[in-house]
């Protein structure tokens, strides 16, 4: 008799406990979003904007953890990443003369960007205030600057050193690493840009004729009026400022104290097209463009950023119409919210969402795919390392020999042309994958100029041809 | 001796009395509690073929959003796709997937993102034919055998859910 009233009482029990569990699941459902607090454009600590977002906020905090793929990050125990110039003393070789030859290390989470840079070596050399553009929450200093115009404070940013601007920024309590501020609006939370260095450059883009087959809002503003310059926060939608947004940073430009910070677009965004702009760029003192000059041979080189923007941007990925979030930020669901995963990191430590979603076939098979396409681009650029290095072996031999500056101008240009297609992929933060073909390209054409440069240095005495008849005849 | 005897048969009739008024209170919860939350889970509603049900959990909003903006939405409902055409077998799909769901749903114990197995999938491959085969029962069928057939959402993966960014596909 008792058994039967103890399963009646436990089905009952059973019950109500579903009973709750669909209240639940029905409460999850009404996404409630309570705003505890005010957010405004000068809140930088992204532990305020946690208090109204704590989703985002958590996976936000998570780029504090050490992870890392074959190609890329750190996840030693070790306090600091290993030196990428340790591990390919060719990099070392072909930054001598640059600040990225005394410390050149492995990524780490933005939660880092800020930190790891005022404790780079590189600061032991001058440094511009400019390279606060993107590795702080830095609007309101630029605000500051600028009497109230961030535009105006930006432009008069680069010619602070680094070391006196990041001490205003600590002053004015906005020593944050990038920050939700920088990719939303305080009001709307709707994503918007904030850098002035991306909104030049994606203006001299749309200005210019270079084809943008992944950028249809680009197209559109071409074909119509032109008016207004295009501007980012009012001509795109929504796909592109899913990567526009990280375009803010994640690019190639111009960072030092002899003009303003500079995204290269105006030709476009090719390694080619790139390199025409700075070509055509003049300094104030009358220089052409450069970003160093080789410590060993003169040359004025090119130095790559990270253009991930700009490779990607020549890829499958963009031409499809998938955006850097769908990949480095992919939605995941917490309750029945849809949340995109602010814990940005590689696609490969969360193949489910983020290449499970369009490629249907198993983790172990797309990670292979992702492998060869990687192991294709790292030895190809290996070989252009090793024909760079044979360059230079054959400027010191030609110097040694008694060759002119003159005499060696055609091999130093090679240099620069070689340097700034090998490096374009080699600072480019993806291994090749972003746009494997066209990586492939680039480093083709590094290798070529690298080996002509070799021949032309063989020849100081023809005038640097880079015929092998002349090698021969020799 | 009788006395004692009618006290014990009082006292067992009393007792059975006070078990059945217990049982009677239990069972009147459970059945209550019970009917509640069917209710409240509007348990009916699953026995209609109206889309919305389909939602009544959120974790299918997403496929729901996405039919809305397919090709087919105007001529199939989730049913006409993801259930069989005859009564019977309707019914035990619906059962078996009911099953499972809320089994999923509850415990929160489910691949994500969602994607279809394989009986599923071959109840969706019949579907496409029950409306298309006229055109293509000789694209359908392997030369070989069931086991060379093409499912048809192979290639045409966007007619039932539009673009699949962000949702589930088939188990690999």
């Amino acid at each position: 008799m008792l058994a039967t009233i103890v399963v009646v009482a436990i089905a009952t029990a059973a019950v109500t406990a579903l009973l709750v569990n669909i209240f639940e699941r029905k409460s999850e459902a009404r996404q409630p979003l309570t705003r505890l607090v005010e957010v405004t454009e000068d809140t930088t600590d992204p532990a305020r904007w946690g208090i109204n977002f704590p989703r985002q906020y958590d996976s936000y905090l998570r780029t504090a953890e050490a992870t890392r793929t074959r190609f890329g990050g750190h996840g030693g125990s070790e306090a600091l990443p290993e030196q990428k110039i340790e591990r390919d003393p060719w990099l070392q070789r072909m930054f001598r003369g640059y600040a990225f030859a005394i410390d050149y290390r492995d990524r780490r989470g933005h939660a880092y960007m800020l930190e790891d840079q005022e404790q780079t070596e590189r600061q032991t050399k001058p440094q511009t205030g400019s390279c606060l553009h993107c590795h702080a929450s830095i609007m309101p200093l630029y605000r500051e600057l600028g009497d109230g115009d961030a535009m105006a404070g930006f432009a008069k940013s680069y010619q602070y050193s680094y070391k006196e601007l990041n001490a205003k920024l600590h002053d004015l309590g906005h020593a944050h690493p990038v920050s939700c501020v920088d990719c939303h609006d305080p009001d709307t939370m709707a994503l918007r840009v904030t850098r002035p260095g991306f909104i030049y450059g994606i203006q001299a883009l749309a200005e210019g004729d270079a084809e943008v087959p992944h950028l249809p809002t680009v197209q559109k503003w071409r074909a119509g009026s032109r008016s207004a310059p295009y501007d980012p926060n009012v001509d795109a939608n929504r796909t592109e400022m899913r990567s526009f947004v990280c375009a803010q940073c994640h690019v190639e430009y111009y960072c030092a104290n002899k003009m303003t910070l500079t995204f290269p677009w105006g030709d476009g965004m090719t390694a080619d097209d790139v390199e025409t702009f700075w070509n055509n760029i003049t300094f104030d003192d009358g220089q052409r463009f450069f970003d160093y000059k080789h410590a060993e041979t003169g040359a004025e080189i090119l130095k790559a950023q990270h253009p991930e923007y700009e490779l990607w941007s020549q890829g499958i990925h963009a031409r499809s119409g998938v955006a850097c979030a769908d990949c480095h930020m992919p939605y995941q669901r917490e309750g029945a919210s849809k949340v995109s995963d602010h814990w940005v990191r590689s696609p490969l430590l969360n193949v489910n969402r983020a290449c499970q979603t369009c490629h249907r076939v198993d983790e172990d098979e797309i990670l292979s795919r992702v492998d060869a396409i990687q192991q294709r681009n790292f030895d190809l650029l290996q070989r252009g390392g090793a024909a760079l290095m044979d360059l230079l072996d054959a400027v010191q031999k030609a110097k040694a020999d008694g060759a002119t500056a003159d005499q060696l101008r055609p091999a130093l240009e090679l240099q620069r042309k070689a340097q700034w297609r090998l490096d374009f992929i080699a600072a480019e933060n993806s291994m090749g994958f972003h746009a494997p073909q066209e990586a492939a390209r680039v480093l083709g054409e590094a290798a070529d100029y690298a080996r002509q440069g070799q021949v032309a240095a063989i020849n100081w005495r023809d005038g640097g041809s880079v015929s092998l008849a002349a090698t021969s005849a020799e | 001796m009788s006395v004692a005897r009618t006290t014990d048969r009082e006292n067992a009739g009393r007792r059975l009395q006070k078990f059945v008024a217990v049982l009677a209170v239990l069972v009147g919860i459970l059945l209550g509690v019970g009917g509640y939350t069917f209710l409240y889970a509007e348990g009916l509603s699953y026995m209609s073929d109206d889309p919305e049900v389909c939602v009544n959990c959120h974790i299918m909003q997403p496929q729901f959003d996405s039919w809305q903006k397919s090709s087919h939405h105007a001529v199939a409902v989730c049913v006409d796709c993801h259930l069989p055409h005859d009564v019977i077998g309707k019914y035990v799909a619906k059962a078996e997937n009911g099953w499972h769901h809320s089994k999923g749903f509850t415990l929160q114990d489910f691949h994500e993102p969602i994607m279809i197995k394989d009986p599923n999938a071959r109840i969706l491959q019949n579907n496409c034919l029950a409306c298309h085969e006229d055109l293509v029962h000789q694209l359908a069928v392997g030369v070989n055998g069931p086991a060379e057939e093409v499912r048809c959402v192979h290639c045409h993966v966007t007619v039932g859910h539009g673009e699949t960014t962000g949702l589930g596909g088939p188990e690999p």
